[in-house]
């Protein structure tokens, strides 16, 4: 073509012309601090980000879920919208439509680019998100995790829901419950296998089934629901068919429970095959009534996303830098203090999980 | 006998005239390159005068490393594309790569010894794509779909839950690292690197030659003596070595590698190449075109990402766009071969295209009005 060369020269005038204009205009991340500085003791000494948030008006902080469309992290917002008018500061619930990790750092460099005031995030992949939270945190803007952890550089800390291995415990505890005294045969449904807190929880329920007391019990197969319901739904179906001996399905996911539920019901299974794990009340009701559920149990996730604007504002406004041993004031939960971990880094306690069953289910609506 | 040379007589209209064919001024700017100029110029007017982050040097610098794995797979896909065919592996191919280096990290091998064995291993999976496709001479959209699910699979065998993490900060340079002291990341130099030979290769060498003649008609091409079968082999051999490349400026990026890295990013990169005019049947195409289109693409999205619209709702707009693409031209040849005889089912159905795809932007801006006010 004859005037290729016109074309690559006006392209490369656009491009300089864009650049030029970018420095143009006043840069006020020129105190970042270089992202090489920022390894987990060094954030603490970081300049506080208090002189970092634009001037005008408000505070915006974004809750960043694993996917939209999920009733647990609805649950969060409306936790989280709840600090925010307490607060009187903005937060909006940004997500990718897929738990899928390249997703979700998309989103969060856009965000990182409108320069707002916090960043409360549930990890869809712990390793990968960690340069985007080096950056976040480089620019000045204050990330922590709840549900599900970066790796500790990538966040000033982390919002742990209960400990690891109660979570894992109780779960199994519950399994055994339901399987009876003869034990019997127990499958996992997770959601996608790449998620962190899913594995954490996976790994020490293998670890509670080794003890003498759960020897009746085994597990034989951990599949994954991917949070999808639809595949949560078929994957269930699958191990009914797969072990015709099945008695118990452990999904701690709100979405696989609640379509294990649906598929033990649809299947006429209810009573042959028990269905617990980790699901939302109001989700749950009518499995827990009809058997297909009896029990299981969660924290509150709506207590989760409180706690994490309390703590974003905490550190947006300067109250506190993240460092161990530090406490900030939560609203109506009460004071919490930093604690070191050393698998989990930083981390604030919220509690420990509380069980569901036909007597206590009426009692909340969420 | 047909009169060669004008000279010989200056009376007689010579049937093979030795000039190019000349063509006014206005019909050089109907070229789609023009348009996507032209697109690049609102997309960037537009979204300066919505927020002030989108011309931000470091945002810009920041979001360009997200697209540069689609732009180096883009790549080899236009000269595939060009000769009439496709690879839809691409994607699973660089997760294959990747998990497959992230796999022999976790078991101790030197990192870039590891590298090396995945972009091997990515060239292996070129050329068993070419090998069924030019040998064997099987159907290239089925061969791929094929080996998408295989690769794949295989990503997940090598890997399985586990995640290959904590790279030596020397290779996540490749990914998260900028060029000497500037915003440029190194990833981008890469590709524009990359381009530049591509573009190269395919408009200046003879081999790129081939391959248009190849998507225009690869029967008169294979008996012109040209060796198609061997050309089609070369070129999914290298598509496999860009995906596995991409794979590791990904694995650079995120610093881990999980199985599940890259999935369906095969149709963006697709989509990038017929954007930048591309035909799909074969035969015309412009690398600069699909640059500019890798562009557009990525403006259009990091705008519309600082207007906090979805992931999943930007797509409207990239479809209609590339809707938009194979209709317009196609408009513009009916028009100006039809004269009087317009068809005017088409051209207002066109025009119809249009109306919507404004609304749509309209309407866009105008819901978000009160997010955009509150950032």
């Amino acid at each position: 073509m004859k005037h290729r060369s016109l074309f690559v020269l006006l392209t490369a005038l656009l491009a300089l012309s864009m650049l030029l204009s970018a420095c143009g205009t006043p840069a006020p991340v020129a105190t970042e601090v270089p992202a090489a500085a920022t390894d987990a003791p060094a954030v603490a000494t970081e300049a506080p980000v208090a002189t970092e948030a634009p001037a005008a008006g408000p505070m915006t902080f974004v809750l960043v879920p694993k996917n939209l469309g999920n009733p647990y992290f609805d649950t969060s917002n409306k936790g989280a919208q709840e600090a925010a008018k307490e607060l009187g500061v903005t937060v909006l619930y940004q997500g990718s439509a897929n738990a899928d990790a390249t997703e979700q750092i998309q989103l969060l460099n856009s965000l990182i680019a409108q320069k707002v005031n916090g960043l409360a995030i549930s990890a869809n992949d712990s390793d990968a998100l960690v340069p985007t939270g080096k950056e976040a945190i480089a620019a000045g803007i204050p990330v922590v995790t709840f549900d599900s952890a970066i790796g500790k550089d990538g966040r000033l800390f982390h919002i742990n829901q209960a400990v690891l291995y109660d979570i894992g415990a109780i779960e199994i505890k519950m399994a055994a419950d339901l399987a009876g005294a003869d034990g019997g045969e127990i499958a996992i449904l997770s959601a996608t296998s790449t998620a962190p807190n899913q594995n954490a929880w996976i790994e020490v329920m293998k670890e509670v089934l080794a003890k003498p007391e759960y020897s009746k019990l085994k597990l034989v197969e951990v599949v994954y629901g991917d949070d999808d319901d639809t595949k949560s739904y078929n994957e269930a179906q699958a191990l009914f068919t797969k072990y015709p001996n099945l008695k118990v399905i452990i999904a701690p996911t709100t979405v696989g429970i609640a379509a294990s539920a649906r598929a033990v019901t649809d299947a006429g299974l209810i009573g042959k095959v028990m269905v617990t794990g980790l699901g939302t009340p109001n989700q749950m009701r009518e499995y827990v009534k009809s058997g297909a559920a009896p029990q299981f149990a969660l924290w509150n996730p709506l207590d989760l996303g409180y706690l994490s604007i309390y703590a974003l504002n905490a550190l947006a406004t300067g109250e506190i830098k993240g460092v161990e041993g530090e406490t900030f004031k939560a609203g109506r939960l009460g004071e919490y203090t930093i604690k070191n971990d050393p698998d989990l880094g930083l981390n604030v306690l919220y509690g420990a999980p509380f069980i569901y069953n036909a007597s206590n289910i009426d009692n909340f609506d969420w | 006998m047909i009169s060669s040379s004008s000279a010989s007589d200056t009376k007689s209209v010579s049937l093979i005239s030795e000039n190019a064919p000349k063509s006014s001024f206005l019909s050089r700017f109907l070229r789609w390159e023009w348009m996507l100029v032209g697109l690049i110029f609102i997309v960037v007017i537009v979204n300066t005068q919505l927020t002030p982050y989108f011309l931000d040097a470091r945002n810009l610098s920041r979001t360009s490393s997200d697209f540069m794995e689609i732009g180096l797979m883009m790549l080899p896909m236009v000269f595939i594309i060009i000769t009439g065919n496709i690879d839809l592996s691409v994607a699973s191919n660089m997760g294959m790569s990747a998990s497959f280096m992230g796999l022999l990290h976790n078991m101790g091998v030197n990192i870039w010894v590891a590298a090396a064995a995945a972009l091997l291993l990515g060239t292996l999976g070129g050329m068993l794509n070419g090998y069924l496709i030019s040998r064997v001479k099987l159907p290239a959209l089925v061969v791929t779909l094929g080996t998408y699910a295989f690769y794949r699979g295989l990503a997940y065998g090598f890997l399985g839950d586990q995640a290959a993490r904590g790279y030596p900060e020397a290779f996540t340079y490749f990914g998260q690292g900028k060029v000497f002291q500037t915003l440029v990341p190194f990833s981008v130099a890469l590709f524009l690197f990359m381009a530049v030979i591509f573009g190269l290769v395919l408009h200046r060498t003879s081999f790129g030659r081939y391959l248009f003649s190849i998507g225009n008609n690869e029967n008169a091409t294979n008996y012109s003596g040209v060796p198609v079968a061997k050309i089609k082999f070369i070129i999914y051999t290298l598509s496999g070595f860009m995906a596995s490349l991409a794979g590791l400026v990904l694995a650079a990026r995120f610093g881990s590698t999980r199985p599940d890295n890259g999935t369906g990013l095969e149709l963006a990169v697709i989509t990038a190449a017929v954007l930048g005019g591309v035909d799909i049947n074969g035969g015309k195409g412009s690398m600069l075109g699909a640059g500019l289109s890798l562009l557009l693409i990525g403006l259009m999205r990091f705008g519309m990402g600082l207007m906090n619209i979805q992931g999943q709702v930007q797509g409207i707009a990239i479809g209609l766009l590339l809707i938009l693409s194979i209709l317009i031209p196609s408009m513009v040849r009916s028009l100006s071969s039809a004269g009087k005889n317009i068809n005017w089912r088409s051209a207002f159905s066109a025009f119809l295209f249009l109306l919507v795809f404004v609304l749509f932007f309209v309407f866009f801006f105008w819901s978000r009005a009160a997010v955009i006010a509150n950032i």
